[in-house]
C-alpha cells in the first residue's frame, strides 16, 4: 500500500510500487488532467510537482512519491502562483488542441517557483522538454513573462 | 480533400430542422469531471429552434458543433457565426460536440467530417443562417405576444426589444413561444458592415478547459467495469499472427485477458501499465507477409527509376519536351521527401461500450460517418444502435480522420472478444510505427529558361502512393488514374509558363498512407518553390521580383508576396553577419500564404530566427484565430523540414517515439509574425495553408548561405558545411 499526498489530499493506493505516478493519478485516481504522451520523459506532457520539482510522471515510480507532495494541474489554482499561471495561459489564449498544456503550465510554474524573473534564455531551458505539436511556444513564452510580471507587481 | 462549394440555400434549411419539430434533446453529465454528452433524459425544458442551437429557459445558450476541436478552434468560431445572426450574448454561450447525424454532415462532403481545412469556409453560410433563422423566430414569438409588428422589434444581446413600448423579453423567456412557430423558408443575413463578432479577436471558449486540466480527451474516458487494452500489432505492415504463447502475460497482477484479434493480440488489464507490462511478456509468432521486404533505400530506387518516365499525364501546355530539349539554359533537379507521422501529442485510443443491442463510442475521431457506420458493421448492429461522443482531440492534423476507420474497427473488434467496457489506446510507439503517414515522394523537374531568364518550359514528374486509392474516397477524387492529392500545388502550378507537363506515377506498396496537414501541398510546395528560386538565381534576378513577374494573373499570389516582402524588410534590412532570408509562396485550400524565413546555421545546425507570413484567407472571422492557425502551421511544417523522417528497414519501421522522431523543441522556435490581407471575399481554409510554404523558404535561405541546393527533408540528412 502506498501512501500519497495529492494535491493536499492523503491517498493510499493498492499497487505494484514500480508503476509509474503518471498512471496511479489516471488509472487509480481518475485525475485525468496529467496526460500521457511518450513514457519515456521526451515530451512531458506527464509534468506534475513532486515536493514543489517539476518530474516526469511517466517515469517517475509511485514507489518515490510514497509519503511526498504530489501536486497536479486539478491542484495548481490553490497557489497565487499557479493562479496566476493558469490566468496568464487563459489572458493570452495558449493552447491550441491544449493537450500538453498541462505540463507546460505545470513545467511553467516550477521554473517561476525557482526563478521569478527567468530570463529569455533560462525560459528556453526550463521549458525546452516539453513538447507542443501546435506550435504555441511563443505563446507559452509570452504568457511566463506575464505572468512573472504580474507576480512581481503583486509583491510589491 | 476537394475545398467546398456553398450549399443551396433550400437544401440546407430542409437539413438543418431534421431534429426540430418537437424533438427536445435532452443532456446529462453520465461522467466524473466530463463535459456533456447527448442524452435521452431531458434535465431542463429546452427549445431547439434547429439542431445547432439550445436556448435554455435560464437564458443559456448551447451551441451544438459539428465539427472535431483539434486545436484549430472550430469550437469558437463556428459558435461566433451563430451567435453573430442570433444576436446572442457571447458571455452565455457554451458549447457542445455533435453527435452523429444526417442534419450534422458537412456542407458538401455528405458525411461529418473536419477536414480540408474546410471548417469554416464550408459553414459560413450555413452557421449564420441556422443562427439568423432562430432569432427571427424570436422575434416574431415576441411581437406576437406584444401584439406590434415584428418590423418594430429588434434582437440584441440575447433579448427582443420594442422601442417604442419599451417593453423587452430575453431569449429565454421567448424560448417556449418561439419553439411553437414554423422555421422561414429564408433569412437574411447581415451585411459585414453590421458584424459585431465576426472579425474580432475572440478569446477561445476552450480555453478555461484547458488550463485546468478539465478538457476531455478520449484517453480520459473512464467507464465503470471498463479495462484497458493494449494490442500487440504486427512489425511488419500486413503482418499476420502465426501463432502466441500468453503464459508469462496473462500472471501479470491485473491482466484480465488475451486475445487474438484480427490486428494481432489483445491484452486487456485493470489499466495502462499492467496492460503494457504483459503484453511485453507475449511471444508472438507472425507471418510477416511481403512488408518484410520493404526499405526505404530500395523504394528510392524504384521511385527514381520511375521519375523518368512521364506517368500519367496531370497537366500538358504546349510541348515541354521539345523546348527543354532545345534549350540552352535547362535545370534538371531531383528531389525525395520522407515518410512522415503525424504525431498528434496524444496517442491513438478509443472506448468502447458494447452490449448486444448497442455500441457507445468515445473517441476524438475527425471522420464520425465513417466511423459510425464502419463500427456499427463491425458490432453486427443496426446503425442506430451505435452512438459516438466526440471528444477533444489531442491534436489530429489529418490521422484521426483514417478513410479505413482503422483505429475504430480494431477497439469494437475487441470489444467482441473482451465483452467488458474497453478502452484501447496505443502507446506512443504504436501511434508512430502504426502508418498511415504522409507518402513519401520522389520527384524529378526540369526547368528551362529563355534570353528574358522567364521560364520557358517546365516538366515535373510526381513518384509516391495515392493516398485514396483503395479507400471509398478514390471515387470522387481520382480521375484518370490521377488521385488530385497528388498533384495538389504541381499541376495548378500558378507561374505563367507557356509549355508545362505534369506527370503521376502510383506505385502501391504495404506502408499505409493518409493526408497529413496539407496533403500533397507538404511536398509540391517544397519542389516547385526551391526550383522556382534555382531558376530566378540562374537568370540572375531577386527571387521576390522573378516571381512577381510570373503572377500576373495570380493578384492573390502577388499581394501576399508583396507584403511579406514589405513586412521582412526583404531586400532592405540589414541582416546579422551569416544571416540570410529565403522566400516562398503557395497557394492551398483556397488560401495563398508567402512566407520569408530569416535563417542562419550555427555549429553545423540550420537555426530559424523568424518567419514572417503573409496570409490571404479571404475574410476573416476571429483574427487571432486565423494568428493560431498560421503560427501552429509553420510549427508543424518546420519541425517536418528539420528533423521529420519516417525510415524502414526490413519492413519495420526504425523510428519509435520523440527521441528520434523529434518535432521542433520550445529552444528551436523562431519568432512568427502574420499579417492578413484586408478582404471582402467569402472565408477560405486557414487550418494548413501555413504548411507547405516553410520549408522551401528555409531551403532557399540555405542556398544562399552555403550555394548548395538542398533537395532532400529532413534538413538534418543534409550536409551543410
Amino acid at each position: 500500500m502506498i501512501t500519497l499526498n495529492v494535491n493536499g489530499k492523503s491517498m493510499k493506493v493498492d499497487t505494484d510500487p514500480g508503476t509509474p505516478l503518471l498512471w496511479v493519478l489516471r488509472d487509480h485516481l481518475q485525475l485525468t488532467g496529467t496526460k500521457y504522451g511518450c513514457g519515456i520523459a521526451q515530451c512531458g506532457a506527464c509534468t506534475v510537482h513532486l515536493d514543489g520539482r517539476a518530474v516526469r510522471s511517466c517515469v517517475t515510480p509511485v514507489s518515490m512519491a510514497n509519503g511526498r507532495q504530489v501536486t497536479t494541474i486539478e491542484g495548481l489554482a490553490e497557489t497565487v502562483l499557479g493562479k496566476t499561471v493558469q490566468s496568464a495561459w487563459q489572458d493570452i489564449d495558449v493552447p491550441q488542441c491544449g493537450y500538453c498544456q498541462s505540463g507546460q503550465i505545470m513545467a511553467a510554474t516550477a521554473l517561476l517557483q525557482e526563478n521569478p524573473a527567468p530570463s529569455a534564455a533560462e525560459i528556453s531551458t526550463a521549458m525546452d522538454g516539453i513538447l507542443c505539436r501546435c506550435g504555441t511556444y511563443n505563446r507559452i513564452r509570452s504568457a511566463i513573462d506575464a505572468a512573472a510580471a504580474e507576480l512581481k507587481g503583486a509583491a510589491k | 480533400m476537394k475545398t467546398p462549394q456553398a450549399p443551396g440555400r433550400r437544401k440546407f434549411l430542409k437539413d438543418s430542422v431534421a431534429l426540430a419539430g418537437g424533438l427536445v434533446i435532452g443532456f446529462t453529465l453520465p461522467l466524473k469531471g466530463g463535459r456533456a454528452w447527448a442524452a435521452d433524459t431531458p434535465v431542463a425544458p429546452v427549445y431547439p429552434p434547429n439542431a445547432f442551437i439550445r436556448i435554455g429557459l435560464d437564458d443559456s445558450i448551447t451551441i451544438i458543433v459539428n465539427k472535431s476541436e483539434m486545436g484549430q478552434g472550430v469550437y469558437t468560431s463556428l459558435p461566433m457565426l451563430i451567435a453573430e445572426e442570433l444576436e446572442a450574448d457571447w458571455s452565455r454561450i457554451r458549447v457542445e460536440s455533435a453527435p452523429v447525424a444526417v442534419v450534422y454532415n458537412h456542407t458538401s462532403f455528405g458525411m461529418q467530417l473536419t477536414g480540408g481545412s474546410s471548417s469554416i469556409p464550408s459553414s459560413w453560410e450555413q452557421m449564420r443562417r441556422v443562427g439568423a433563422s432562430a432569432r427571427v423566430l424570436l422575434v416574431r414569438a415576441a411581437a406576437s405576444l406584444w401584439s406590434v409588428p415584428e418590423s418594430e422589434c429588434h434582437a440584441e444581446n440575447s433579448r427582443v426589444l420594442h422601442a417604442n413600448s419599451g417593453q423587452s423579453l430575453s431569449y429565454g423567456a421567448l424560448a417556449t413561444a418561439a419553439a411553437k412557430l414554423e422555421l422561414p423558408q429564408d433569412v437574411d443575413l447581415k451585411s459585414a458592415a453590421d458584424f459585431k463578432l465576426i472579425g474580432k479577436s475572440v478569446k477561445r471558449l476552450d480555453t478555461p478547459e484547458k488550463v485546468t486540466g478539465r478538457a476531455q480527451y478520449g484517453l480520459d474516458v473512464y467507464l465503470p467495469g471498463m479495462l484497458t487494452v493494449l494490442v500487440a500489432r504486427s512489425p511488419v505492415f500486413g503482418g499476420k499472427v502465426r501463432s502466441f504463447d500468453a503464459t508469462e502475460a496473462r500472471k501479470v497482477p491485473g491482466v484480465q485477458g488475451v486475445y487474438q484479434v484480427p490486428t494481432g493480440v489483445a491484452v486487456a488489464a485493470s489499466g495502462f501499465w499492467p496492460a503494457k507490462t504483459a503484453r511485453e511478456l507475449l511471444e508472438i509468432v507472425w507471418d510477416e507477409g511481403v512488408g518484410a521486404t520493404l526499405s526505404t533505400k530500395g523504394m528510392r530506387e524504384q521511385y527514381r527509376a520511375l521519375a523518368k518516365t512521364p506517368g500519367l499525364s496531370a497537366r500538358r501546355e504546349g510541348d515541354a519536351g521539345g523546348i527543354l530539349e532545345a534549350a540552352q539554359q535547362v535545370i534538371r533537379a531531383d528531389y525525395e521527401v520522407p515518410y512522415l507521422a503525424h504525431a498528434a501529442m496524444e496517442p491513438l485510443n478509443v472506448v468502447v461500450d458494447l452490449k448486444p443491442d448497442q455500441c457507445t463510442i468515445w473517441t476524438g475521431t475527425q471522420s464520425q460517418t465513417m466511423d459510425h457506420a464502419m463500427a456499427a458493421k463491425t458490432a453486427g448492429l443496426l446503425p442506430e444502435q451505435v452512438k459516438i461522443h466526440t471528444t477533444f482531440l489531442g491534436g489530429g492534423f489529418g490521422r484521426r480522420a483514417n478513410p479505413r476507420s482503422d483505429f475504430v474497427i480494431e477497439a469494437v473488434q475487441v470489444a467482441l472478444v473482451v465483452k467488458k467496457p474497453v478502452k484501447v489506446v496505443w502507446t506512443r510507439e504504436d501511434d508512430m510505427r502504426g502508418g498511415y503517414y504522409r507518402p513519401m515522394w520522389v520527384d524529378s523537374v526540369a526547368g528551362a529558361i529563355g534570353q528574358d531568364g522567364k521560364p520557358v518550359a517546365w516538366r515535373h514528374t510526381i513518384v509516391g502512393q495515392s493516398i485514396v486509392a483503395d479507400t471509398p474516397f478514390e471515387s470522387f477524387m481520382t480521375h484518370d488514374g490521377i488521385d488530385a492529392t497528388s498533384v495538389e500545388g504541381a499541376a495548378n502550378l500558378p507561374y505563367s509558363i507557356p509549355n508545362i507537363e505534369v506527370g503521376l506515377h502510383s506505385p502501391k506498396n504495404v506502408v499505409p498512407v493518409q493526408w497529413w496537414r496539407s496533403v500533397g501541398h507538404s511536398h509540391t510546395a517544397f519542389v516547385v518553390e526551391t526550383m522556382m528560386d534555382e531558376l530566378a538565381h540562374q537568370a540572375g534576378q531577386d527571387e521576390v521580383q522573378y516571381r512577381l513577374a510570373l503572377l500576373e494573373k495570380s493578384p492573390r499570389h502577388a499581394g501576399v508576396l508583396k507584403l511579406a516582402a514589405d513586412k521582412s524588410g526583404w531586400g532592405k534590412a540589414k541582416l546579422p553577419a551569416g544571416h540570410a532570408l529565403g522566400v516562398a509562396v503557395h497557394q492551398s485550400f483556397d488560401s495563398v500564404v508567402a512566407e520569408i524565413a530569416e535563417v542562419s546555421i550555427e555549429g553545423g545546425k540550420v537555426r530559424v530566427h523568424r518567419v514572417v507570413c503573409a496570409v490571404d484567407c479571404g475574410m476573416v472571422v476571429n483574427p487571432d484565430g486565423v494568428r493560431q492557425q498560421v503560427e501552429s502551421a509553420v510549427v508543424f511544417g518546420l519541425s517536418a523540414a528539420l528533423h521529420g523522417e519516417i525510415s524502414l528497414d526490413k519492413g519495420r519501421v526504425l523510428q519509435s517515439n520523440f527521441h528520434d522522431y523529434t518535432p521542433l523543441r520550445f529552444s528551436e522556435m523562431p519568432k512568427v509574425e502574420v499579417h492578413i490581407v484586408e478582404s471582402h471575399d467569402r472565408p477560405t481554409g486557414i487550418g494548413e495553408p501555413g504548411t507547405p510554404p516553410i520549408a522551401p523558404a528555409v531551403a532557399n535561405a540555405l542556398f544562399k548561405l552555403t550555394g548548395k541546393r538542398l533537395r532532400q527533408l529532413p534538413i538534418d540528412r543534409a550536409t551543410l558545411a
